[in-house]
Order: C-alpha cells, then sequence, then structure tokens
C-alpha cells in the first residue's frame, strides 16, 4: 500500500492543540468533568449512571458539527484521507472503543486531561497505546 | 444554558482537532510511524498538538480547580484511583492497535462523522459495539481479578 504523505504543520497543530486545551479547560470550568470523548461517547448508551446525557450529546453534537462549520466558513473541507478498508476499519474501531472503556480513556480523557493532572495512570496509559500504536503500525507498513 | 455550552465546547474541540490536522487519520499514521524519522516521511504534528493541549490544560485546571465547584455542577468530579493495575496497560495496549490499524481515536472519529465520511461512520459503529462490550464485561455482577470495576470518574 502506497502510503500518503502529509507534511509537518507546526503553527496548525499547536493552535489545535491549545483549543482542544481550551476545551477542557472549559469544560471542567461549566460541568467539573474531564473532557474525555471516550468515556463521553460510551455514556451516550445505557446504563445511566447520571443525569448528564443530554450535556453529552450536545459535546459530540458539537464534534461532528466542527466541519460542517469549517466548511461553511471557508467554502472548502481540509484533507482528509482514510486509507483502512472496510474490514480493517472495523476491527480497528472495535479495538479502540473496546480498549478505551477498558483502561478508562484515551488520548484526550488520559493523553492531554490525565497527563495535565500529572496522573501516573494516565502516563503509563499515554506511553502504553504510544506504544502499540508505534508498533502496530511498523508490522503493518514495513512487515508486509 | 449548559445544553448550549456542552455543545460550544465541543465544537471547540471539533473545531481543534480540523484545524491540528488530527481529523486526518494519515497524519496520525504518519506520526506513528517512526521508520519515517530516518527515511524522512515523520509527520511530528501530533506531537505539537499534544505538548499545546497539554500545556493550556495544566495552566488553565490550575486556575479553574481553585473555585470552589463548577458554574453548572456540584462539585469537580476528578479521578482519584492512582494505583497501576493490568487494566490500566492492558485498555490502552489494545487501544493503541486500533488506533495505529486505521488512524482514528474516538474524538477525530465522532469529528470525521461530520466530514460525511463512509469510513468514519463504519468505524465509530465498530467502536461503539466495542465499548458496550467492555463496559458490559466491567459491570459484571461477580468481578473477577481482570474485570475490576471502573472508575466512573477517570475519563
Amino acid at each position: 500500500m502506497l502510503n500518503v504523505t502529509t507534511s509537518f504543520t507546526p503553527i496548525a497543530s499547536l493552535a489545535g492543540g491549545a483549543l482542544i486545551g481550551l476545551s477542557a479547560v472549559l469544560l471542567m470550568a461549566l460541568t467539573g468533568r474531564i473532557a474525555g470523548v471516550s468515556g463521553i461517547a460510551a455514556r451516550l448508551f445505557p446504563p445511566y449512571e447520571d443525569a448528564e446525557l443530554a450535556g453529552r450529546l450536545a459535546f459530540v453534537a458539537g464534534l461532528i458539527a466542527a466541519p460542517v462549520m469549517v466548511l461553511l466558513a471557508t467554502g472548502h473541507l481540509p484533507a482528509q484521507t482514510i486509507q483502512a478498508d472496510a474490514t480493517v476499519l472495523t476491527l480497528a474501531g472495535f479495538l479502540v472503543g473496546f480498549g478505551s472503556v477498558w483502561g478508562n480513556g484515551c488520548t484526550s480523557g488520559h493523553g492531554v486531561c490525565g497527563i495535565s493532572r500529572l496522573s501516573i495512570r494516565s502516563v503509563v496509559a499515554t506511553i502504553t497505546f504510544m506504544a502499540t500504536g508505534i508498533a502496530t503500525v511498523f508490522v503493518t507498513r514495513h512487515m508486509g | 444554558m449548559s445544553i448550549i455550552a456542552q455543545f460550544a465546547i465541543g465544537l471547540i474541540f471539533g473545531l481543534g482537532l480540523v484545524l491540528s490536522g488530527m481529523s486526518n487519520p494519515a497524519k496520525v499514521l504518519n506520526f506513528l510511524d517512526v521508520a519515517g524519522i530516518s527515511s524522512g516521511s515523520w509527520d511530528p504534528s501530533l506531537a505539537c498538538v499534544m505538548v499545546s493541549a497539554v500545556a493550556v490544560t495544566f495552566v488553565g485546571y490550575e486556575w479553574v480547580l481553585k473555585r470552589p465547584r463548577p458554574l453548572f455542577g456540584e462539585k469537580f468530579q476528578l479521578p482519584t484511583r492512582r494505583e497501576l493495575d493490568v487494566r490500566i496497560v492492558a485498555g490502552p495496549a489494545i487501544f493503541g492497535v486500533g488506533w495505529g490499524l486505521a488512524g482514528f481515536c474516538p474524538g477525530p472519529a465522532l469529528t470525521a462523522l461530520g466530514f460525511g465520511s463512509r469510513a468514519a461512520v463504519i468505524f465509530v459503529a465498530a467502536m461503539i459495539a466495542g465499548m458496550l462490550l467492555a463496559r458490559w464485561l466491567a459491570n459484571r455482577p461477580s468481578p473477577s481479578h481482570i474485570a475490576v470495576p471502573m472508575d466512573q470518574l477517570e475519563s
């Protein structure tokens, strides 16, 4: 498989990361909760442990609305290249969903919010998913 | 008001993902492909996203958590667990394999739905199935040593 090359975008990525951080801080300030997307997504479904469903739905609706807003504002969508086929997407999605709930968080809950809280569990989680992510890409791209 | 605010907060998060390039799985995979460091195809953008997101969150949390309570809540709901167990390694290890296969994690995958991407629909449907299975296993009434009750506040 020919891999799509992407260019390093330090300014846009630093700015985008700052927006993600701002979002995490605002969610804590307003609702008192960690901005963990996997936790928010998993709790859209029963069993419900609290009465925060509407807020979680609104957060996810905001995530989905973001590219639509970009399209309306600029007239075009940024590049998005997905090379995985339906079988790989299904397997990958299942592993991401299972693993993020099993480990209590993903790139946002552990990687951003957890590290910001200096949580040792989140540091361990982030190092672990970085390591298996790197290993998986190495195997699929260079050992095939 | 709280609902509108949470929509806006999700929107800011999503705009951050789009602006940073993290809604594009190719950029994520080109970061994880460390063999590209020597061949010149490595894309370190994800590291920039992490550094600035953590910096803003670290400073912002310091400021926010000095307040007595959140604007729309009784108290700040912060995780309390500190001990390491099997699940805090096993879960992320499984997550990372899926992340490396497709280049999507939950935030970018949900945001990708707004691109009208059929691939994102497939990924998100499978992701939800995986989440529901993990939740069901974790909430079983007689947990074994590998299925201890999950901390509801961490993510």
